[in-house]
């Protein structure tokens, strides 16, 4: 279970995540929505431990990601945006890293590696170097690495960012298929993704969040009934000053 | 050391691998064995000399470091942060610490490594005469722990910024302060006005001092502690400065 409680965020003069509260359960797919700019990406850097929160905190799976850091780091898998990974490393090569550096050694470390390769059909790029791989392997390399240790807790930034149709496909399917026995969080501003993979929709603008619940539940809201009227009204006005995050 | 345990020998292990796998570690090499052969067969004239002894090696090692080393320590921290990996590395269970110390420690094992590769020059001087091999082993301990230090300075500047090139500069800059901080002109320039103990205080500062006494052969653990503790001073300063940038 991840639990986030009222999250704050200051980069200087802007307060970039103001108060952000929510409670996500195993099996839910949360989809964090919001115009570019609008603190999703500085939540999610909060919640993952990237980030020291100006106030608040986050509870994954029990430990307090502020004063019990490393525990809670060991419950989450995380795909940062853009998937940075360390190009002049082959898949495999950087797969091991990220499992002895979450202490997985011997056969259990290759074991560990094989299954993440075999869960995200990198089989063909095994001992590619990352940085000559196409984006889709890339950020398929990126979510490898954060499901490598089977964690409860996932959390993606933008996941399909930047991906061919097919590809998009692909990555979601793999999330769906993730999804009954872990607590996932994605960010996302395409709102397709949130209609075909997300039980709940949080939408996020100025820091704060202004709307929570299912995408039903939001449709409703609009006379039209489609998601892009509900996001629009809600995030109206809301150009980004600064990237923050 | 609890801190050099599984994720910090991981990083380790991945950073002497990022190292050996890239063209820079063989350009830095080759440049570091051509110069200071250079420097000491044709600028010193080791063979004129008739001594059989490798001050006129030595001696150019805190020189051929203060331009060699900051290269190799630039990427350290400014290209994680340049291509975001950083971000990666930071919310994988690590801490800081073992993080900082897994780097250090890669990238003073390729310059350990490129130190060793001088040996032939060992042998040269053995074949010559019969040299003072305390004084050989006190001038590789000197200039391995001379090293670490310019290293550290590298390793803070890198924290400092994402741009290698920034690094660079930085990093020589507060080199050849470190290095000049003992010679007459700075003491000079600072004895005019500053009081004997604060120019005494620079003085201390310089790695000139602490190298020189080394590569005599004189082991002297205030030289030894010298070096150390500017690393670690450095190192922790580099920890402070990321873990501000984190926050700001």
């Amino acid at each position: 279970m991840l639990e986030v409680r009222d999250l704050h965020k200051r980069f200087g003069p802007i307060h970039a995540v103001r108060g952000v509260s929510f409670k996500v359960e195993r099996g839910e797919v949360l989809g964090f929505l919001g115009p570019n700019g609008a603190g999703k990406s500085t939540t999610m850097r909060m919640i993952t431990g990237f980030l020291p929160p100006s106030a608040g905190t986050a509870i994954v799976n029990g430990h307090d990601i502020v004063s019990d850091t490393l525990a809670a780091k060991h419950e989450i898998g995380y795909l940062p945006e853009n998937s940075p990974v360390y190009g002049e490393m082959t898949v495999v090569q950087f797969l091991r890293f990220v499992a002895e550096v979450r202490g997985f050694h011997g056969v259990t470390r290759d074991a560990r590696v094989e299954h993440a390769i075999a869960q995200c059909h990198l089989e063909q790029v095994r001992l590619q170097a990352i940085e000559t791989l196409s984006k889709g392997y890339k950020q398929r390399t990126g979510l490898a690495q954060a499901i490598l240790h089977d964690p409860p807790v996932l959390i993606m930034d933008e996941p399909t960012d930047g991906l061919d149709p097919n590809q998009k496909q692909v990555v979601r399917a793999m999330i769906r298929e993730m999804a009954l026995q872990k607590v996932i969080v994605l960010s996302t501003h395409i709102l397709e993704e949130v209609d075909a993979i997300c039980t709940r929709v949080i939408v996020i603008a100025h820091g704060q969040i202004v709307a929570n619940g299912t995408p039903a539940e939001l449709k409703a809201r609009s006379p039209s009934g489609r998601l892009e009227d509900v996001f629009h009204t809600l995030t109206i006005g809301d150009e980004p000053v600064r990237k923050v995050g | 050391m609890t801190c050099f345990s599984g994720p910090a020998w991981a990083v380790y292990k991945r950073e002497v691998r990022a190292y050996i796998t890239s063209p820079v570690a063989y350009v830095f090499m080759v440049v570091f064995l051509v110069l200071t052969a250079f420097l000491t067969f044709s600028v010193s004239n080791f063979y004129e000399n008739n001594q059989a002894d490798l001050r006129s090696f030595f001696m150019w090692h805190p020189w051929v470091y203060l331009i060699l080393v900051p290269a190799a320590a630039m990427r350290l921290w400014a290209e994680e942060r340049r291509t975001g990996t950083i971000e990666l590395l930071l919310t994988l269970p690590i801490t800081l610490n073992q993080a900082i110390l897994g780097k250090f420690f890669a990238a003073w094992t390729f310059l350990a490594a490129a130190l060793a590769l001088t040996f032939p020059i060992v042998i040269t001087t053995c074949y010559l005469g019969a040299p003072d091999g305390g004084a050989i082993a006190g001038g590789y301990l000197g200039s391995l722990l001379l090293s670490g230090a310019y290293l550290a300075v590298g390793m803070l500047t890198s924290a400092m910024t994402r741009n290698q090139v920034i690094s660079f500069v930085l990093s020589v800059a507060i080199g050849f302060f470190l290095l000049i901080a003992g010679w007459p002109p700075v003491t000079g320039m600072l004895a005019h006005w500053a009081p004997l103990w604060l120019v005494d205080g620079v003085a201390a500062f310089s790695f000139m001092a602490h190298f020189d006494s080394l590569q005599r052969g004189v082991l002297d653990l205030r030289d030894l502690a010298y070096f150390v503790s500017v690393i670690v001073f450095m190192l922790f300063t580099a920890h402070v400065v990321l873990e501000n940038r984190r926050a700001a």
